[in-house]
């Protein structure tokens, strides 16, 4: 069974994602650790691509800085065997299909099982293309997660019925970025999902505070967010470990009371 | 060309896209497969092609270019001579009719060198929808004149100012406002790339420019030509000019790339012959990237060319020998305008100059009995203020 469940085993999970080298690998090793003491329960990691045709404003930049330091796959692969030196909370990787596919993705995926990375999220990749990636993640025991949107509709089954780890539910059309209103159908699509299959779903997008990660968790199994700890460290840089600490420790109290 | 369901050529093309957008493009595809065959929409296509355009474009013979060179008779495909000035008014007109047809009142588009974004806001003038087009920052400079003619037409021009602020950016800020708004709005993508059926659906609208070069020489001539020569930068063009000849294995298909500064330096944007497969912009294809697969920052003097990838009909007709694909350099290109200003009195624009430059160095290795057709994809106005400063001569439009 996957790793990944055991960040859904004690409730409603709080996820959040970091860009790897935003400012610097340093930082972001903090980071992680800070978020992890804090009680995040899954880390989705970026690996950042010169062309995040799925991200906003925010976390483009994310991934521009971080290009810039001179960040690299090979790179954000030491970083996460220093962060299972003694982290051991669900890791997954969140990247664009080139990246995964430039390295050769046979070598990619198995370097992933190697340092203890248990699952990817491609957002470029949609279930028509899984099979680019899905041979090599059942060899070596990694989960390609799926993503369902607003508009999947009557995809929801066909996504749902073969979804692995956990399900990423897309809040609202459009990009990542913090966002004031969500897709008004969120609950239907998570109880569509759930007639169809057991994993886990948690939803992302544009959950920026407390109130709002509450009421998506209250819907489905945990909230995802990114932007919003983005900021964080755009604001904060080298500092950035404690004030993510403290905006863990809010937003997990919200979703476990959700 | 023979493709599998999922809009493969060879390996290449298919949907690497997110999941919020499958559905837009599965309804595209259904609107398509069902229009395709309609003959109301093909003989509404036909006029608009012909009373609004100007179709057919002109197949002229350039006697003196041929004189002049000494080897091959040339021929000029006068795609510069649609209205608006470029071929990208046959896929836009296409694509805006199919997008009316399935009820969307909204078009966005990304542009490079301009003539793409002129073209969409002309048939969303004419058609009264809607009209976003996203342009690198760096090309609105480089084509202010454009962002004026779009503007005039009535259309939105967002200045992307993201990555390298060129056609690339302009592709994927266009992709994610389409993941904002799909219920009223068609992404009318300009060239033979991204998902699928982008590809199919672009090539199919370009593909009346083989069609006509096929009957119009056959009527000049009595034969093939020996030769179809095209720019490439995404490729529509070069793929509406081959597609009818593909099968006839005796004429050749040759592709010219945009080489920048040349192959050899990092300022090119020769995708066959610098890049290797990756995914990108909804496609598997060629591009040019770094070893990690980070998406190289290309260069063209032409806006148009200055693309990190290409279609994944081109990569396949390169897998397979069918066509060629040569790199030009900026150079050669500005020669190549200025020489056919000066030699037939019409200016190319600096993409298509790209074909024109490759033409002028096999035409006199050829026979004069064999024939070359260049595609003159469109018209050099839009370039000129840029040409003078590229030779020293201070300018502004």
């Amino acid at each position: 069974m996957s790793n990944i469940r055991n960040a859904f085993s004690s409730g409603k999970a709080f996820i959040p994602f970091i860009t790897c080298g935003d400012p610097d690998l340093e930082t972001t090793y903090e980071v992680v650790l800070e978020a992890v003491r804090s009680g995040a329960d899954l880390i989705e990691l970026g690996i950042p691509f010169s062309d995040p045709t799925a991200e906003g404003p925010v976390i483009q930049g994310a991934n521009l800085r971080a290009l810039e330091g001179g960040v690299t796959t090979d790179k954000v692969f030491d970083l996460v065997r220093r962060i299972r030196e003694t982290v051991t909370v669900p890791l997954v990787f969140m990247t664009y299909a080139n990246v995964v596919f430039s390295y050769d993705a046979e070598k990619f995926i198995r370097t992933c099982k190697e340092i203890g990375i248990d699952g990817l999220i491609i957002p470029d990749i949609p279930f028509e293309e899984k099979e680019e990636f899905t041979p090599y993640c059942e060899k070596y025991d990694v989960d390609l997660i799926s993503m369902i949107a607003p508009t999947s509709e009557d995809r929801i089954a066909m996504i749902a019925g073969e979804a692995k780890g956990f399900i990423y539910v897309v809040s609202s059309m459009g990009v990542t970025g913090t966002r004031s209103s969500f897709s008004g159908d969120l609950s239907k699509i998570t109880s569509k999902i759930r007639e169809v299959t057991d994993v886990p779903c948690a939803i992302g997008f544009g959950i920026s505070d407390p109130e709002q990660a509450k009421k998506m968790a209250s819907i489905s199994d945990g909230a995802i967010v990114g932007s919003a700890i983005i900021k964080i460290l755009a604001a904060h840089g080298k500092d950035s470990p404690r004030y993510v600490g403290e905006f863990v420790k809010s937003m997990k109290a919200a979703v476990r009371e959700a | 060309m023979k493709m599998n369901k999922e809009g493969r050529f060879g390996i290449h093309g298919g949907q690497y896209i997110p999941e919020t957008l499958m559905n837009a493009v599965n309804e595209l595809t259904q609107a398509y497969e069902h229009y395709k065959n309609d003959p109301d929409f093909n003989k509404e296509l036909e006029e608009l092609f012909n009373d609004y355009a100007g179709r057919p474009s002109r197949l002229y013979y350039a006697k003196k270019m041929t004189e002049d060179l000494g080897g091959a008779k040339i021929y000029l495909k006068r795609e510069d001579l649609n209205h608006t000035g470029a071929h990208k008014i046959n896929n836009v007109l296409g694509q805006a009719l199919l997008a009316k047809k399935m009820g969307k009142t909204r078009l966005i588009a990304e542009t490079g060198a301009g003539q793409h974004g002129v073209a969409t806001a002309t048939a969303a003038a004419l058609m009264g929808m809607e009209c976003v087009v996203f342009m690198g920052e760096e090309d609105t400079k480089r084509q202010a004149l454009n962002v004026y003619r779009m503007r005039l037409l009535g259309a939105e021009v967002i200045p992307v100012k993201t990555g390298t602020a060129t056609l690339k950016d302009a592709v994927s800020e266009a992709m994610r406002e389409w993941t904002n708004r799909v219920s009223d709005t068609h992404y009318c993508l300009g060239s033979v790339m991204g998902p699928h059926p982008f590809p199919t659906i672009v090539r199919d609208f370009q593909a009346v420019i083989s069609k006509e070069i096929k009957q119009q020489i056959m009527q000049k001539e009595g034969r093939l030509p020996d030769a179809v020569i095209a720019c490439v930068g995404g490729g529509s063009n070069a793929i509406g000019s081959f597609y009818h000849f593909i099968e006839d294995k005796e004429v050749q298909l040759i592709g010219c790339e945009a080489a920048g500064r040349g192959i050899d330096t990092f300022e090119t944007a020769a995708t066959v012959n610098t890049g290797r497969v990756g995914i990108f912009h909804g496609m598997k294809s060629y591009f040019c990237q770094d070893e990690y697969g980070q998406i190289a920052p290309v260069y063209s003097i032409s806006a148009g060319l200055d693309y990190p990838g290409v279609g994944p009909e081109h990569a396949y007709l390169n897998d397979i020998g069918r066509a060629s694909y040569v790199p030009v350099t900026d150079d050669e290109a500005v020669n190549a305008f200025e020489y056919l200003s000066r030699t037939e009195g019409i200016i190319p624009a600096i993409e298509s100059s790209h074909a024109v430059a490759h033409a002028m160095k096999i035409a006199p290795t050829m026979d004069k009995d064999k024939i070359i057709v260049i595609t003159i994809s469109g018209r050099g106005d839009k370039d000129c203020a840029a040409i003078a400063r590229y030779r020293g001569e201070n300018i502004y439009e």
